[in-house]
């Protein structure tokens, strides 16, 4: 397994917005969780990214637990998580972006850098100008090459379709199956469920903190229990 | 001709080395700001203390009877700003690391700053006294005089010796700062800070080493400035607090967080001090005779005493036109 989450029990500290969530996903998978507004979505992914306090539950990493533990540890671990608001440093320029991704790194990084360019080519044209100029499908390609600069094995994304054109939205979501299939495990929270569960090998539906389907992407869109509960009224 | 280089000597020069000191003390409370996301009060006194230090080590080296080319003020200066930062990394180990590790808010930690404020100041009077004490009270200070070439010029363009070496050393440390800041890792990882903590924890960065490596750099310069400020006037325990009002001005006036902002502001608000203070009716003096008689002696803007309040109305109509400092800053 690359990421298992059991029976996790988390939240900011009040009372907890998980109530054991089951999550697991390997190596080639993109996982989705999908769920209605307050389900937890966010608050998981921020959980296994030491981001909030889990009271119950383990979390493990290919096999090592890290429940509760720093992103400054768990990003050299091979962990990278790419936020929904706020993913890019707006007064650096995109390399310099990149460049910040790959701060825990002692090697060179250019092999990498051009990996980055090759998956997503606007940035390359664009490196030298500030992340904050940029449209909001550019700058979710920064948060995304930033996230990937640091060589991550399971990247975590939430809701990277968020707040971009219908356009774009298609194009992210092309670029997260070719960052998996280069190797990436992916793990990411969506709002798009329809469209992201056709990608998805495993989905996920939490409401009220609690997992409520399991299953393949297709099962849970042909799962008529899930569509009427969560697909029915999106296009 | 010998009104305007009066002008020269008196709004030009001063101002040079005014602003040099205000932009270097400046540069250090925008760093702290932006990384530490607290006014650091504390910071005159850092430069105080920093100018005792080079006081001390000056002293020491003249006992040795070292004499170089340059002051001794100056050929200590770096190991007095080694020394500074090192104290100042000491003093965030002690007063503000442990109230930041309980999640503490900006105004506790100013008000913690207060309290360093209080406490260097009171060590200081406690080691060297309430005199004042000069860096030249073992060497001469050079005065340089520049004669201007032109009929019925007698006035000559004055400055002393340590002001020209700290205008070249305020321009290699804002270019040494530029380069650190836009070339290596660690100067990235400033900025990345500054700009975005949250991010700059998610990505990895090693934060716990940039806000050392902030407190390094505001260490030394303002050891940089404070020593800068006693060579050029005189040493005495209430040196920099006199003037982390003006510093502050600029820093904000700059934008906080953004170091260019700082040494615009530093600048900006160093030549509005002299030349607010500047007699504009030396200027008037030639044409005496074709004036009217109405225009007093004294056209300056505010008497020497009230120097300070200059800083403010530059604060306030910043803040009331541009809140956020000439370069986009950070707002608390």
């Amino acid at each position: 397994m690359l990421i298992e989450m059991q029976k996790v029990v988390a939240g900011y500290g009040g009372a907890p917005i998980l109530h054991g969530v089951d999550i697991a996903i390997e190596e080639r998978d993109i996982g989705v969780i999908v769920g209605p507004n307050g389900a937890g979505k966010s608050t998981t992914l921020k959980a296994i990214f030491g981001l909030l306090k889990v009271t119950e539950g383990i979390i493990n990493f290919e096999g090592r637990p890290i429940t509760n533990t720093l992103p400054d540890r768990l990003v050299p671990m091979g962990l990278g998580f790419v936020p929904q608001e706020k993913n890019v440093f707006t007064s650096m320029t995109v390399n310099e972006n990149l460049e910040m991704g790959a701060f825990i790194r002692q090697d060179d990084i250019s092999a990498t850098l051009d990996y980055v360019y090759e998956m997503f080519p606007p940035l390359r044209e664009k490196r030298r100008q500030n992340a904050g100029e940029l449209s909001g499908g550019q700058r979710q390609m920064v948060a995304m090459g930033r996230a990937l600069m640091s060589k991550p094995r399971l990247l975590l994304l939430d809701e990277p379709s968020a707040g971009l054109s219908p356009r774009y939205v298609g194009e992210i979501f092309e670029q997260i199956v070719k960052v998996n299939a280069s190797g990436v495990g992916v793990l990411m929270v969506e709002q798009n469920a329809k469209q992201a569960l056709g990608l998805a090998s495993k989905g996920f539906v939490l409401a009220n903190g609690q997992n409520l389907f399991t299953g393949s992407g297709r099962q849970l869109l042909d799962d008529p229990e899930v569509a009427k509960s969560f697909l029915g009224g999106q296009g | 001709m010998n009104e305007f280089i009066f002008f020269i000597n008196n709004v030009l020069i001063s101002g040079l080395i005014l602003g040099s000191i205000y932009a270097l003390g400046a540069i250090g409370v925008t760093l702290i700001f932006g990384i530490l996301r607290f006014a650091h009060f504390a910071h005159g006194d850092m430069m105080t203390m920093g100018a005792f230090i080079a006081f001390l080590l000056a002293l020491g080296a003249s006992a040795l009877g070292i004499h170089g080319p340059l002051p001794n003020g100056f050929l200590v200066l770096p190991l007095a700003m080694v020394i500074t930062a090192g104290v100042a990394l000491g003093i965030d180990r002690a007063f503000y690391a442990p109230l930041r590790a309980r999640g503490a808010k900006p105004v506790t930690l100013l008000i913690a700053s207060i309290g360093v404020t209080l406490m260097i100041q009171g060590l200081i009077r406690l080691f060297f006294g309430v005199g004042t004490r000069s860096f030249f009270e073992s060497e001469p200070k050079h005065l340089i005089r520049i004669p201007v070439p032109l009929d019925g010029v007698t006035r000559t363009i004055n400055f002393t010796e340590p002001q020209v070496l700290m205008l070249i050393v305020t321009v290699i440390a804002v270019l040494v700062l530029h380069l650190f800041l836009t070339r290596s890792r660690l100067g990235k990882a400033m900025r990345a800070m500054a700009d975005n903590p949250d991010l700059a924890q998610l990505s990895g960065i090693n934060t716990a080493l940039v806000v050392r490596v902030t407190w390094i750099i505001a260490g030394a310069l303002a050891s940089m400035a404070g020593t800068m400020l006693a060579l050029d006037v005189t040493l005495k325990p209430d040196l920099a607090f006199n003037i982390v009002l003006p510093i502050f001005a600029a820093a904000i006036v700059g934008g906080l967080g953004q170091s260019y902002g700082a040494i615009a502001g530093g600048f900006l608000v160093g030549f509005a001090e002299t030349m607010a203070v500047f007699n504009w009716a030396v200027l008037l003096r030639p044409f005496k005779s074709v004036l009217p008689d109405w225009i007093p002696n004294d056209l300056s803007i505010v008497p020497t005493e009230y120097k300070l309040t200059v800083a403010f109305v530059i604060l306030v109509i910043v803040l009331l036109v541009r809140p956020t400092g000439i370069f986009k800053g950070a707002s608390t």
